[in-house]
């Protein structure tokens, strides 16, 4: 008895031993992950959920891992020696959380082939280089489902920072949503051309709503176009960060990210040595990427079970925010009838065209 | 509804946080004190105000917790050049970059909570007043007292004697020492002065305007005030008028863009700053506008032993 | 017994090159008391400040990459400071430098032609210059205040760059996103140490700083410009036309600021997006200082500003330090240093009471040296 527990042991020890050895599984040492940021930790929007999604990590994880952030990185020269920084000190698995950093990371994963990197919302990938991005069109196209039906004036407006294509896919979808409830809607844009200034975006959300636009939704990150809506008296949609208690009578819903349920998965993947490169990864509402913010008692029963509906209908594949026939608000057929555009279409990467509902013209 | 009326309020309401600021560097200004600290000192003010309200609950404590912190932080830049007479571009600038860290620095942990706004006033009767109550008598008490700062600032530059002392000082410190005034005093009042009106500022940002703290949240509005004096050719009332304008022609911009106006939205976005340079020229065109107006020793120390 | 501040008959040498270092020492304690305080060990924290940037070859080739934007801005504004022109803008400068420049690159395209790289540093310094000319000639003609123009253009500058990549310049194949191509290996500066980022943009910036010594000290125009600044109605009075030390400053400081774009864009970044600095320009601005607006100092003050930036990350990855700490420490410095300075002109002395000095207001301007 006592022997054989003894030789259990020993076997075990050996095995772990050559496990250790053959790299398969770390040894004792905890896997380090590193995150990178754009903005500070507590940002009220995109960096803190991040963060928020890491802490969860490193409490699902426990002392298997350590995890290391670095904020207010910018998008300059400065960015590719962070990543380069955090590869040399041993982080194994980064999380580089903004577009921009696209370009450094493809040089800095050539010289790092045994550190893995993980990219959002960007389009390269490598053999050590994964891409992540959450279908936020699915959100706002559920945010245009009640936006459509709880509009009086018929005019929805959306604070834009810039118009690149996944911005471009937000105001889209969020036509499309309400468009599919009402067809008399019509969508004001507004492009501040800044990720966060709060007193233009206050004043982007004041010319909407002074313009008629009584739903507002936004791609910019501070929930000043909430405060205005909730001064005003009208209906406005948070992103990112759920920001009701900045407007609890205004904020109608709004689409939030819970990135730990991605991150969570990778680092086991790593762990266990099944991480491979080379992939995109789009979640959604399905895997809970994706996660709409509650929704306001003020909405009717009518249109929550609109909003429910929608939503399981998402879920389940169903519906596809973008299914044709689309055209563009020049007349132009995006997507032919009878056909849907999905996240594996060159298109959908690309898009920088207004649908039809939309006023005015992209800026180019 | 009339799209007009609201895009009035909207302009004062940004606007008003830049006549705080510019308001109160007039003065230092006219002390012949060139403080390039303000972004500095209304970051500070905005994150002071914001945790003393939300520990007190009150704004008042806020708003007063924000002066004093700006306050504080112009001692410091007073200490360096009218002590220690050290080059007032040079320290100014120092003066917004330490401030730009400390407030990120305290304000860590005080990041995505909200406040409730400040309520509006209405006047019972006057606000009811179709457009003309809208216009004027819905705002939150803070706009209203940003204009009798404008008044005040402008009775004491003109009517004052103590402002007079004031002038003459930013005029030529050497007489005015001569005569048996007290540069440094009176400098260092003003400076003072100058850091309350910035933390003010900053905390209308915290407080009112988008009622939260995130770190950098004035995005440059310090540099609007500072712009704003030279504009205004240090007379409050242009001051105060090229705030609203300023305010106005952002305003102008979104909502152009509202009606889908075919142009690059970054050359709209460029409107407010083209448009300073272009007033700034027009001022400036006829030297004797700057000349007769801009006190004399601005940006000079002053060294008088004894 | 108490102290007045009397004048020294010269500036201080010694107190010149001593002021940065106790400033450096002040930040030094401040820091210690700051991080003993947050529970941090200061010695550790000062390893990662101060030391371990300068640990390996690759370092001390981000050392000297980062050194080289605030160096080149660096050397410009001091020029102009020392002439009491107050150029605050480099920042757009920079950017229109790297529009310039970059535009030449992308016409090229992938051309292996020799002349790209001249070319679009020539492109880099007129983009600069240009940029810089608009406050030159509004000061000069419409007496406009440069320190007002120039920080406005920072905004249009970078806005113009923001359409430019969302718009005309965007790359074709790049999904729409706000980048444009990338550029050629023809229209990518030359790395200068193998296995480092660092290019050759540090040694035009040190040759840079070495001609701006020589003409500053021994010819006539720098002579008229150091005139002008400390005492501007001597200037006059010797006939030293104010309107040209105005045009020189602006446009030597647009030509410096304008090649830190292009060595930026076509050194580590290798194409056009939406930022390209992480204001450079502004933080120039301390280089100056530190460097007692002197060109040879200027180096010394963008090393150490450049390890401040990369100390300021090693603290955040090493002890989870927030990146606040950066700022802070850059404006203490400042502080400190602007202090300590008083004493190259002023010296304390010790009085009684009855002693009376004639209150002659004082400019307080440091010469160089």
């Amino acid at each position: 008895m006592q022997l054989n527990k003894k030789w259990k042991f020993l076997r075990l020890s050996i095995a772990a031993g050559l496990l250790a050895t053959s790299g398969a599984v770390a040894s004792a040492e905890p896997l380090k992950v590193a995150f990178v940021y754009l903005g500070p930790v507590k940002d009220g929007g995109w960096t803190q959920m991040h963060d928020e999604a890491r802490q969860k990590l490193e409490k699902a994880m426990g002392d298997k891992i350590k995890t290391t952030f670095v904020e207010n990185v910018p998008e300059t020269a400065d960015s590719e020696r962070v990543f380069r920084q955090l590869a040399a000190d041993g982080n194994k698995l980064i999380f580089a959380t903004s577009f921009g950093y696209m370009e450094p990371l493809q040089k800095v994963s050539k010289v790092f082939p045994n550190v893995k990197f993980e990219h959002v919302n960007g389009f390269k990938t490598a053999p050590n280089i994964v891409v992540y991005e959450p279908r936020f069109e699915e959100g706002f196209y559920l945010i245009g489902t009640i936006a459509g039906q709880m509009t009086k004036t018929n005019t929805l407006g959306f604070i834009g920072s810039f118009p690149i294509p996944s911005v471009m896919r937000n105001i889209d979808s969020m036509t499309l949503g309400a468009l599919a409830q009402n067809p008399k809607v019509t969508m004001k844009p507004i492009w501040v051309n800044t990720w966060y200034d709060p007193g233009k975006e206050r004043q982007a959300a004041e010319t909407l709503i002074a313009q008629g636009a009584d739903n507002v939704g936004q791609n910019t990150d501070s929930p000043a176009s909430i405060q205005v809506a909730q001064e005003k008296g009208t209906y406005a949609f948070s992103i990112d960060a759920d920001m009701s208690s900045f407007g609890p009578k205004a904020q109608l819903t709004g689409t939030t990210e819970d990135w730990s349920g991605y991150y969570i998965a990778e680092t086991k993947k790593v762990l266990d040595g099944s991480w491979t490169g080379n992939r995109h990864t789009r979640w959604g509402l399905k895997e809970g990427m994706v996660v709409m913010a509650p929704l306001n008692p003020v909405i009717p029963p009518a249109a929550v079970k609109v909003f429910e509906d929608t939503k399981a209908k998402i879920i389940s594949g169903e519906l596809k925010p973008f299914v044709g026939p689309i055209s563009d608000n020049t007349g132009a057929v995006k997507v032919a009838a009878g056909t849907a555009m999905t996240d594996t279409d060159a298109a959908f990467n690309s898009v920088n065209w207004y649908v039809k509902g939309i006023e005015g013209s992209v800026p180019q | 509804m009339n799209p007009i009326v609201p895009m009035i309020a909207s302009t004062v309401v940004a606007a008003t946080p830049l006549i705080y600021a510019a308001l109160g560097e007039t003065i230092v200004e006219k002390a012949g004190v060139l403080n390039l600290g303000i972004e500095g000192m209304m970051l500070i003010g905005a994150v002071a105000g914001f945790a003393a309200t939300l520990a007190t609950g009150s704004d008042t404590v806020g708003f007063m917790a924000a002066a004093g912190a700006g306050v504080a932080l112009s001692l410091a830049f007073g200490f360096l050049t009218l002590n220690l007479q050290t080059n007032q571009v040079a320290t100014g600038l120092a003066l917004t970059l330490f401030g730009i860290g400390l407030s990120a620095f305290v304000g860590h942990n005080l990041a995505g909570t909200p406040l409730p706004p400040l309520p509006p006033i209405f006047i019972p009767g006057l606000s009811s007043i179709p457009i003309v109550g809208d216009l004027l008598f819905r705002y939150d008490i803070m706009v209203y007292l940003s204009l009798v700062l404008f008044a005040a600032v402008e009775w004491f530059l003109i009517k004052s004697h103590a402002g007079l002392t004031l002038r003459a000082i930013g005029e030529s410190p050497s007489v005015a020492h001569a005569i048996g005034k007290s540069v440094l005093t009176t400098r260092y009042l003003a400076v003072m002065f100058g850091g309350a009106c910035a933390g003010i500022a900053g905390a209308y940002l915290s407080l009112v305007q988008t009622p939260m703290w995130v770190e950098g949240m004035s995005a440059g509005k310090g540099w609007i005030a500072l712009a704003l004096v030279v504009f205004g050719t240090w007379k409050p009332a242009r001051v105060v008028l090229g705030a609203y304008l300023f305010g106005g022609v952002t305003q102008f911009q979104l909502f152009a863009q509202g009606f889908g106006l075919p142009i690059p939205t970054e050359f709209l976005s460029m409107l407010p700053y083209a448009a300073t340079v272009v007033v700034l020229v027009i001022i400036c065109r006829d030297p004797k506008t700057i000349l007769l107006n801009q006190p004399a020793s601005l940006g000079i120390s002053f060294h008088a032993a004894a | 017994m108490m102290f007045v501040l009397e004048r020294r008959a010269n500036p201080s040498f010694r107190m010149a090159i001593a002021s940065p270092i106790l400033a450096a020492l002040g930040m030094m304690v401040t820091g210690f008391f700051l991080f003993s305080a947050l529970g941090k060990d200061p010695v550790e924290v000062f390893y990662l400040f101060f030391v371990k940037p300068l640990s390996s070859t690759y370092d001390i080739g981000e050392l000297l990459l980062k050194t080289t934007p605030l160096l080149l801005c660096g050397l410009g504004l001091a020029m102009g400071f020392r002439a009491n022109i107050w150029n605050i803008g480099a920042e757009g400068q920079l950017t229109m430098g790297a529009i310039a420049g970059g535009g030449v690159a992308l016409w090229f395209g992938d051309s292996d032609s020799m002349w790209a790289m001249p070319l679009m540093l020539l492109a880099g310094v007129l983009g600069g210059m240009i940029w810089a000319a608009i406050p030159a000639y509004l000061r000069t003609r419409f007496n406009t205040n440069e320190i007002l123009v120039t920080l406005m253009l920072v905004y249009i500058a970078q806005l113009a760059l923001s359409w430019l990549v969302h718009g005309p310049w965007r790359d074709p194949e790049g999904q729409n996103y706000p980048q444009s191509r990338g550029f050629g290996d023809a229209e990518t500066m030359s790395v200068l140490i193998d296995g480092t980022r660092v290019t050759w943009g540090i040694v035009y910036a040190l040759g840079l700083a070495l001609v701006a010594w020589v003409v500053s000290q021994k010819t006539i125009a720098g002579f008229r410009m150091q005139v002008a600044g400390m005492a501007p109605a001597a200037a006059a009075y010797a006939g030293f036309s104010e309107k040209r030390n105005i045009w020189i400053a602006l446009l030597v400081c647009g030509a410096t600021a304008g090649l830190a774009g292009i060595c930026e864009v076509a050194g580590p970044i290798g194409r056009l997006q939406q930022q390209i600095s992480p204001g450079y320009g502004f933080a120039a601005i301390i280089v100056a200082w530190i460097g007692r607006l002197h060109p040879i100092g200027v180096i010394f003050g963008a090393l150490l500003m450049s390890l401040l930036y990369l100390g300021g990350e090693a603290a955040q990855m090493g002890m989870s330090l927030p990146s606040a700490i950066t700022g802070l420490f850059q404006g203490l410095l400042l502080f400190y240093l602007l202090a300590a300075d008083l004493f190259i002109t002023f010296r304390l002395k010790r009085v009684r009471p009855a002693e009376r000095i004639d209150p002659k207001p004082v400019v307080t301007l440091k010469s160089a040296a």
